[in-house]
């Protein structure tokens, strides 16, 4: 990076921190901290549309459907969500290759499981074995994604259903005086009005997402974590130009305290954000 | 092998009972039960013990953010922040790491186990969440019950003992209990954060993602965890009420607080 970082052995001090932390493999790391954020721009409003799909569904009048959304809403809290995680992405990506190869090779006659294995046509493999390294990645980012989603889709559903019930029953039944059909009074009175509602909810549910980030290292995803561990420990820096000790205890305190910024702030901007939005709205803690 | 020789072999597995190898072929659904009902047996001695001692722990806490004493509110602000702000993953991560650089020097090598340097991360956590929910029940005492106190003449321990605490907890024990569901799921993090499995004694999440590996089904595994949890779940809930009832059986029927399977999001 610099110029000076020529000769790795000669340096001492500060100039050895500047070249050590500039090495290309320290890039990676800064690098999968936008992983970590894109995750993040991603993810939210993919699971407030299943949350909101999945609320909707709760409420909805037609039996199966209501039944579908509850059970949606209440599993993912009455089970631990690392056991999603690690379910969703060998099953959506299973999922995924059992519709292709039944698409693409309909005359294969063999089992899909064999045994200890899951087997389908060369064609069907997703990623195909020819794509190169970076489709790879981006497909397990993707499956990360859609697992985040449906987790914290429920988590959002949970909140936005609650929301729901928390606007007034009085409003909605003026709507109904006027002659508004079901999916009007829905549309037009309960989901414009539930946001202030959800508000803190969604809030709350933001620092969980933040919060769960790390765990995208347990989905194979080469995170900050996998870095963290990578840079840190002395094995893999003792045949690199800057040899040092088991420093992964270091690398996971400046986790920690990224971690602990990002939550701070987010949560002093939304507190921001809510006191704007409840301005002027009769509920306790509105500034008039 | 019939499914009664396989839970003589694995029900105890994940403590070093039993049999040492796990089975690693024609692995059947029996086995499947056993072994990830074993590693039950972890995550509920980490949730008790973390819960017991996390509930003293988080009433100190508690009362230190509530107090107009700056030494004693700040560090128990900071305390709560630090864990409540950073993810618990990163917090085992950092501990497991600092606790072998103890070791390296020789101090507490013990705690470079899951059993005891996972279980202190885990009590410090919910220590903090806990101490949040009782510092919003304390902020939201009726004044007329504390009034009533000081007319009676109760100061101090006696005050605190008969009339604040009681109150405390019956006022933030729905969310109190969903932080014990919360906490019991958590503890399937620890073998997946640096901590290791000696042996292959691990927790229920631990089999069950080895099954998953094994067999390359995740489809009969994480359903088999998913019942035994929900059932963890409902006794939680179940015990949890009792003690609801018990909080609360000084109210008429109308004002009492109802425990109803609700599973807020708190954290």
């Amino acid at each position: 990076m610099f110029e000076f970082c020529a000769d790795p052995a000669s340096l001492e001090g500060i100039s050895w921190f500047a070249c050590y932390l500039t090495t290309g493999k320290h890039m990676s790391l800064y690098w999968s901290i936008l992983t970590v954020l894109s995750l993040l721009l991603i993810t939210a409003p993919t699971a407030l549309l299943f949350g909101f799909a999945g609320a909707s569904a709760a409420r909805s009048g037609f039996a199966p459907l209501r039944w579908l959304g509850q059970i949606y809403v209440a599993i993912v809290r009455g089970v631990p969500d690392i056991a999603f995680f690690l379910f969703f992405v060998i099953a959506l990506d299973q999922g995924f290759e059992y519709l292709r190869h039944q698409a693409l090779c309909p005359d294969w006659s063999e089992p899909i499981r064999q045994g200890n294995d899951f087997i389908v046509c060369k064609a069907a493999k997703l990623p195909l074995s020819t794509a190169p390294q970076w489709v790879h990645e981006v497909y397990g980012f993707f499956l990360a994604v859609i697992t985040f989603a449906i987790v914290f889709g429920a988590f959002a559903a949970n909140v936005l259903l609650g929301a729901m019930r928390a606007v007034p029953q009085a409003q909605l039944e003026t709507a109904q005086a006027y002659g508004m059909s079901r999916r009007q009074v829905f549309w037009r009175i309960l989901v414009p009005q539930m946001w202030l509602y959800a508000l803190p909810g969604l809030s709350n549910l933001w620092v969980i997402l933040i919060k769960a980030t790390p765990l995208l290292f347990l989905l194979g995803v080469e995170d900050i974590v996998y870095w963290a561990r990578e840079l840190g420990g002395s094995k893999n820096a003792r045949f690199t130009d800057y040899p040092h000790g088991d420093w992964r205890l270091w690398y996971f305190l400046g986790l920690l305290v990224f971690y602990l910024a990002f939550t701070y702030l987010s949560e002093r901007i939304l507190a921001k954000v809510n006191r704007r939005l409840s301005r002027g709205q009769g509920i306790v803690g509105a500034t008039p | 092998m019939s499914c009664l020789t396989t839970i003589q072999d694995y029900a105890l597995r994940s403590i070093g009972f039993g049999k040492r190898l796990l089975p690693a072929s024609d692995i059947t659904v029996c086995e499947q039960f056993t072994l990830i009902g074993s590693g039950l047996i972890w995550n509920i001695y980490f949730g008790v013990i973390a819960l017991l001692v996390g509930f003293f722990l988080a009433c100190a806490l508690a009362l230190g953010k509530n107090s107009h004493v700056a030494w004693l509110r700040r560090p128990s602000e900071g305390f709560i922040f630090l864990f409540r702000g950073s993810p618990l993953f990163i917090q085992f991560f950092f501990a497991y790491f600092a606790f072998l650089a103890l070791k390296k020097v020789g101090f507490v090598p013990w705690l470079t186990s899951a059993q005891a340097g996972a279980l202190l991360v885990l009590v410090f956590n919910t220590a903090a969440y806990s101490a949040e929910i009782f510092y919003g029940a304390l902020q939201a005492i009726p004044k007329g019950d504390v009034e009533a106190a000081d007319a009676y003449g109760f100061t101090g321990w006696k005050k605190f003992r008969r009339v604040v605490w009681p109150s405390m907890l019956r006022l933030s024990w729905p969310a109190y209990t969903n932080e014990a569901i919360f906490l019991m799921h958590a503890t399937t993090l620890v073998f997946f954060s640096g901590f290791p499995a000696w042996q292959q004694k691990g927790d229920a999440l631990y089999y069950a993602s080895y099954f998953a590996d094994k067999t390359f089904n995740p489809f009969v595994p994480y359903p088999i965890l998913a019942g035994y949890f929900i059932l963890l779940t409902l006794i939680v809930i179940g015990c949890f009420g009792i003690v609801n009832q018990r909080l609360n059986r000084h109210l008429p029927t109308g004002q009492r607080q109802k425990m109803k399977l609700r599973l807020n999001l708190i954290r």
